[in-house]
């Protein structure tokens, strides 16, 4: 498959960056250093070109019910303006992908896939629709949206200085976009474009989400004066907070996974009707044989995606995410650990490279956020 | 972008450092230290071990990457670098100077004649 670039492909090479295939994407990883990008979110404020990340919406009659039935958590609860993280499932409860859902102010949902998995996103809700003889339209405009994420104690201030209007649902209570809602998302113009501007984000830190038409990218991104931070920096600070990263955290090829395991349990609502509901459900009933958790490495070394995790010297797990955490300058990592060893706490080992490094069970986040 | 080449030393195709002077000094060259990023985990044998030429020695890790070093000579270490314990950044911020890693005792000369002069590991990188 061809590699797709992000539109401000060109800005961003002349800007210096580093590029890394990401996806199918070939995507900004660095443009100072991971250290200073990741310093510049957690003190002040960073943005981060995430137009990898896949736009499918969803309407018609039935749209909402078709959200209901693919994704784990209740999609009814959602009023317009609202945004909500869930989990696509198989029959078995198996982790296809992570997603936030946005009941945009037309009615309309667009949710938002991982890098690469759009299309098959696209493709299993066109298949269940016809299957199920609901009434929605499935449009992939993964091809049509920059995607911008401004996070950190200041993105806000930016926020408010770049967005010239906001449109509904907000303007109903407030014409500031300071109102925003966690997880809420309102039509907002930046640069004089029509964007899409949500107070979500994946590094524990305040900030927004922006979409904006492709043809206005380079403008809406000039509009926030921040720190360009690339997918380097974006690792270093998810981990901190524990998040799951798609593919290397839960994988239903490499590492198949339910929610209840990954620690996501609560975007998982039982009561509503969705692919792989029973299966979870009679997982919950028997509790989980193993969970997502951290570690902190006691000794010199850095714990890597698959190193081996050990408990009196027998292998117990392995590592699934690994870094030097920039804000506490300690080696952390997050994998999945026998329930009974998953205690804060507990003593293990992880293998770095033949030598085995004492860790200790530390649940995320590691930072106080 | 252009990367300091000090041309008092010599090259391995790894991107590894050697001065010719005894003891040789090793470090990583300025193009590896930018593509590493910021390094924050150097791994390096102890004085009196003996490294063989083109073979591993150490690692160094940055945020993103992990990386083998190898020996430009074979030789004994006769130092180490203690700072990298506590200040791995040093081989960022000046890897032909304070962030050098170990020196030893050659033990073939020979395997100088090996390695890439500035000239020429300058034409590799560019």
């Amino acid at each position: 498959m061809a590699t797709r670039r992000p539109p401000l492909y060109p800005v961003h090479e002349d800007r210096g960056a580093g590029f890394t295939d990401f996806g199918g994407w070939e995507m900004p990883v660095e443009f100072d250093s991971i250290r200073a990008e990741h310093a510049a979110v957690r003190e002040a404020a960073g943005i981060f070109d995430v137009s990898h990340m896949g736009e499918i919406r969803v309407d018609g009659p039935d749209a909402e019910t078709l959200m209901q039935r693919l994704t784990t958590n209740d999609v009814s609860s959602l009023g317009p303006g609202g945004a909500q993280y869930g989990c696509i499932t198989d029959e078995d409860g198996v982790i296809h992908d992570d997603t936030m859902t946005y009941a945009l102010p037309d009615g309309s949902y667009l949710f938002v896939p991982n890098a690469g998995h759009d299309e098959e996103a696209e493709q299993h809700w066109v298949d269940y629709r016809d299957e199920t003889d609901l009434d929605a339209r499935v449009t992939n405009e993964t091809e049509d949206w920059a995607m911008f994420a401004v996070q950190g104690p200041e993105a806000m201030d930016l926020t408010v200085d770049a967005v010239e209007s906001v449109g509904a649902p907000l303007a109903e209570e407030s014409d500031d976009i300071a109102d925003l809602g966690r997880f809420s998302i309102t039509e907002a113009t930046v640069a004089g474009a029509d964007c899409l501007v949500a107070r979500t984000g994946y590094t524990g830190e305040d900030g927004v989400e922006v979409l904006c038409p492709v043809d206005d990218a380079e403008a809406v991104w000039a509009a926030f004066d921040c720190q360009p931070c690339g997918l380097g920096a974006r690792d270093t600070l998810r981990m901190e907070m524990g998040f799951l990263l798609s593919g290397q955290d839960f994988d239903p090829e490499e590492n198949p996974r339910t929610p209840f395991e990954a620690g996501i349990g609560f975007a998982v609502d039982l009561d509503t009707e969705f692919v792989g509901r029973d299966a979870l459900a009679a997982q919950q009933e028997v509790g989980v044989e193993e969970q997502f958790t951290g570690l902190v490495l006691q000794e010199r070394g850095i714990a890597r995606h698959g190193y081996e995790i050990t408990h009196d010297g027998e292998p117990v797990g392995e590592v699934t995410s690994g870094t030097m955490s920039p804000t506490l300058n300690e080696a952390i990592a997050l994998g999945y650990l026998p329930t009974e060893l998953a205690d804060d706490g507990t003593e293990v080992g992880v293998v770095v490279r033949g030598d085995e490094k004492r860790a200790t069970v530390t649940t995320p986040p590691f930072i106080d956020k | 972008m252009s990367f300091d080449v000090p041309d008092d030393r010599k090259y391995l195709a790894s991107h590894e450092w050697a001065t010719t002077d005894e003891p040789t000094r090793v470090g990583i060259s300025d193009f590896a230290q930018d593509e590493l990023g910021d390094v924050v985990f150097v791994e390096l044998p102890d004085e009196g071990d003996t490294i063989t030429h083109d073979e591993a020695f150490g690692v160094v890790e940055s945020i993103k990457a992990v990386s083998d070093l190898y020996a430009p000579v074979s030789g004994e270490v006769v130092a180490v670098n203690e700072k990298l314990r506590d200040q791995p950044e040093l081989v960022n911020e000046d890897p032909y100077g304070d962030g050098w890693l170990l020196e030893i005792e050659p033990s073939d000369e020979s395997e100088f004649e090996d390695l890439m002069d500035a000239d020429e590991y300058g034409e590799q990188i560019a």
